[in-house]
């Protein structure tokens, strides 16, 4: 790896223009940030049809002014109909893992941080960078195009299940040429990941300055490594299943159709597809997907604690070590969501063996935390908190994984809100915390800015208090057998539940407008926040060897050489407690 | 600060724990011969999740409280036994959890689908479609007569596409919108989905199963308890999802027959 110490003197000339300095940019920070950009976007319009979601589910008949104005039939009078609670939901889950659990900790701080962290000055490919944001956000505007077209958005929820997603509209509202935009953006999607995770293999591989050997890169830059790694793999089968899926739409073919179905009293003119086929394709880049969100979130946590306390962890290594089989296991467990799908039973003992085995990494990842805690000099922060907040939510989601792992009990707790409680808490919530914590931390090195900490650590309380408010009582509802993706609760069975769905209506709705905290935060700390240091957190990662924000080639025209192990603290160091991985003083004591 | 934390952590897990302990929330009663497997199963790594949950954040709350804020110049310590203790801790504790519940789960999973359904179950098919379930008796033939998509017409309350003017096996077969069924007497249910995928779930059954459009699908259970329960769909089906269930009767065998026999009549 010597070579990969000789850099050429610039991978890029320095910006010009308006245009080239923050639309069209070939920096890997401003596309970083772009991408950060597109997920706040996402992520607020996501939050709000989940507000309207909840609210229709425990007030139905009750008007929503002003909705009317977005879809006339949808939401006729501002009242919400069972149809368009499954658009809102489809499209809730689409912009939430997509462009949010995906575009934010990997695309967006990966794009950011990975190259500085590994003393590079860009991308190995920065206009193959430029095209995946860009990619990436014609996605998004094709998935937002379905609100505003007369069809409305699709209604099959994000998993699109076939024949529902394959046989047009017969099937039902929304599944028109909303169903082909959907497809059509995650197709477009998936490009623009591929780009990105190829371009983030060939950086780490290649860019490393010298004295960064691959053990000696941060966690999260592993973490972003290996989470590039698995997006590689699985937009890769995502991206032909979704073009199969429009062929199916539309040209007449039959991947995922079998023959003989009547939808709306029309037979329907296929035969010979599998709808087991999608289901496959579709969680073959599902599970992993879900490590795609969750793993850059491992990263950014165990990257800010260890500089919150002030120690290294007990081994960097096993945890690294722990990734690396979480990201190779991800391909063995995707049947776990098909346990009562018809695919054949002893299958499901095979995913279920795997699926379980994660549990082994997943408790080590947990108690290295939890070890590294103990004698610890914790700095109390909104960046940690919301870290910590993260090991705990990390817990619960994984606790509840377990149960869903073994077939025998998913064959009562399948499709109920257990499920939704489950991966809303370690996948959504938990990489959210994920993303919180860091922006917290690195805010300070994107904009040379601080953040308002009492706001922040205001905005964790109400956060962290909220989701567990919120996602605790699905768990309940599903053992008691509350169905998901119900349009509104008519069985009998529900009338007793109900409070409790109020309940976490009224939790949802405190807990999203807490998020508003964090995006005044977020624009009055831009502006008028406190001017930020180089390294405000005392710590010894390249990102804090350079100015904040950073110049356009990241270290100027030095080329940084690495001494040491990424986490040098609780050693005597010139600057305190901690020596900078490219100082080059002797370590004494530790 | 750090104590606050640990103080809102230990509140939120007791909190959580607690509906949990009470059994608050636990599923509706079991009407199954095979439901006990998994009550227990579920019942067991409730147990163990719940212990390893609790655990986790009492422990993650005490080293919080303990371990922030501290005086400037505190030293730092290190956990004794370090990560080798951590890796050994998770490889025997989950190690041994995970094979125990896996290899017992197995059981109850056999118990529903190892097991072939007896001779002598009742076979009944239950057809899925946008947004009812049908269900379809074989008759005193003890046949079910052919499927012909194109003849549905649900109009004419032909759900199923029969064709009684051709085939003398559909003329007996009955044709029902609830579940109707003996106690006691095992259920072979043949699943067929019309149109799009759905799914059959009997909470008291502790049965779920996916109908697939163009696969044969059949599951077997059998009823101990006598009643009316909901049958729902839980596989997302379009827009009426939300409101398609039926109802499953199990009834004594003699009302049972009676039932069948005034539905012939009727047909």
């Amino acid at each position: 790896m010597e070579e990969a110490a000789v850099q050429p003197t610039h991978v890029h000339a320095p910006p010009e223009g308006f245009l080239r300095k923050y639309v069209f940019s070939l920096d890997h920070k401003v596309i970083g940030k772009q991408y950060y950009g597109l997920a706040l976007v996402s992520v607020f319009i996501g939050m709000v049809l989940s507000w309207l979601m909840r609210f229709h589910l425990v007030w139905p008949e009750v008007k929503v002014h002003g909705l009317e104005v977005l879809s006339a039939s949808g939401a006729p009078g501002g009242v919400i109909t069972p149809e368009y609670y499954l658009s809102l939901l489809t499209m809730h889950g689409t912009l939430m893992v997509f462009f949010v659990l995906t575009n934010a900790p990997f695309a967006g701080f990966g794009n950011y941080f990975l190259p500085i962290q590994i003393g590079a000055e860009d991308m190995a490919f920065p206009r193959f960078n430029m095209m995946s944001f860009w990619t990436t956000f014609v996605a998004f505007v094709v998935l937002v195009l379905a609100f505003f077209i007369p069809d409305g958005p699709p209604i099959s929820g994000w998993t699109a299940y076939a024949p529902l997603s394959a046989v047009g509209k017969d099937a039902g509202p929304g599944l028109g040429w909303g169903q082909n935009l959907w497809a059509i953006s995650i197709a477009i999607f998936c490009i623009g990941q591929l780009l990105g995770s190829l371009n983030f293999i060939a950086t780490t591989l290649d860019l490393r300055a010298k004295g960064m050997t691959l053990m000696r890169m941060p966690i999260c830059t592993w973490a972003w490594f290996i989470t590039s790694c698995i997006g590689l793999l699985a937009f890769a089968v995502l991206l032909p299943a979704c073009l199969l899926l429009l062929l199916d739409r539309m040209a007449g073919t039959s991947f995922f159709i079998p023959s003989g179905l009547v939808v709306s009293d029309r037979l329907q003119n296929h035969a010979g597809g599998s709808p087991l086929l999608w289901q496959h394709l579709f969680w073959f880049f599902g599970h992993p997907e879900v490590y795609i969100a969750i793993l850059p979130a491992v990263g950014i946590v165990s990257h800010v604690l260890i500089t919150s306390m002030r120690k290294p962890l007990l081994s960097a290594k096993v945890l690294i070590y722990s990734m690396l089989s979480i990201g190779f296991l991800s391909w063995m467990v995707w049947g776990h969501h098909m346990f009562v799908s018809g695919m054949n039973p002893f299958s499901s003992l095979l995913f279920s063996f795997p699926t379980l085995t994660i549990t082994i990494p997943a408790t080590i990842i947990t108690l290295i935390w939890l070890g590294s805690l103990y004698g610890a000099n914790i700095q109390i922060n909104s960046a940690s908190l919301f870290a910590l907040g993260f090991v705990s939510m990390f817990v619960s989601g994984g606790v509840s994984g377990f149960f869903l792992a073994q077939p025998s009990i998913d064959i009562y707790l399948h499709a109920t809100y257990f499920v939704v409680g489950h991966f809303h808490m370690v996948m959504g919530v938990a990489a959210i915390f994920g993303i919180l914590s860091g922006t917290y931390f690195w805010f300070s090195k994107m904009t040379g800015r601080m953040m308002n900490d009492s706001l922040g650590k205001l905005h964790f309380w109400i956060t962290f208090v909220g989701t567990y408010c919120i996602f605790m009582p699905f768990h309940y509802l599903g053992l008691v057998g509350n169905v998901r993706r119900y349009a509104s609760f008519v069985d009998d069975f529900m009338a007793p539940l109900m409070p409790v769905h109020k309940f976490v209506t009224i939790a949802a709705f405190v807990t999203g407008a807490a998020q508003f905290l964090f995006l005044y935060n977020l624009i009055y700390s831009r502006f008028r926040g406190q001017l930020a240091s180089e390294n405000p957190w005392h710590g010894t990662s390249l990102e804090w060897s350079i100015p904040s924000p950073p110049p356009w080639n990241n270290f100027g025209d030095k080329h940084p050489v690495i001494f040491h192990d990424p986490y040098q603290y609780g050693v005597k160091g010139s600057k305190g407690d901690f020596v900078m991985q490219d100082s080059p003083e002797q370590i004494v004591g530790g | 600060m750090g104590k606050f934390f640990a103080v809102i952590l230990v509140v939120v897990t007791l909190a959580s724990a607690y509906p949990i302990v009470t059994h608050k929330y636990v599923q509706p009663v079991d009407i199954s011969t095979h439901g006990h497997a998994i009550d227990e199963q579920l019942a067991d790594t409730m147990a163990e999740g719940g212990f390893a949950f609790v655990g986790a954040q009492l422990l993650l709350a005490f080293f919080v409280w303990k371990f922030s804020s501290r005086k400037d110049g505190s030293k730092v310590k290190h956990l004794p036994g370090g990560a080798k203790l951590v890796v050994a801790t998770a490889f025997i504790l989950v190690g041994t959890e995970v094979l125990a519940l896996g290899v017992l789960g197995q059981k109850a999973w056999a118990d529903v689908y190892f097991t072939p359904p007896k001779a002598d179950a009742l076979q009944i098919q239950s057809q899925a479609g946008q947004f009812a379930f049908y269900f379809r008796y074989p008759g005193a033939d003890g046949k079910f007569a052919p499927l012909h998509p194109d003849k549905i017409d649900e109009g004419n309350g032909n759900y199923f596409g029969l064709d009684p003017a051709n085939d003398v096996e559909a003329r007996d077969d009955i044709v029902a919108a609830e579940l109707t069924i003996p106690v006691n007497r095992e259920i072979h249910l043949l699943l067929h989905a019309k149109d799009v995928g759905h799914s059959f779930y009997v909470r008291e059954l502790r049965i779920q199963q996916d109908f697939v459009p163009g696969l044969d699908l059949s599951l077997h259970f059998t009823a101990t308890k006598t009643g009316k329960y909901e049958i729902v769909c839980t596989q997302l089906c379009g827009l009426g999802h939300y409101n398609m269930k039926a109802y499953l009767n199990v009834l004594p065998q003699e009302d049972f027959e009676k039932w069948l026999k005034d539905r012939a009549a009727e047909q």
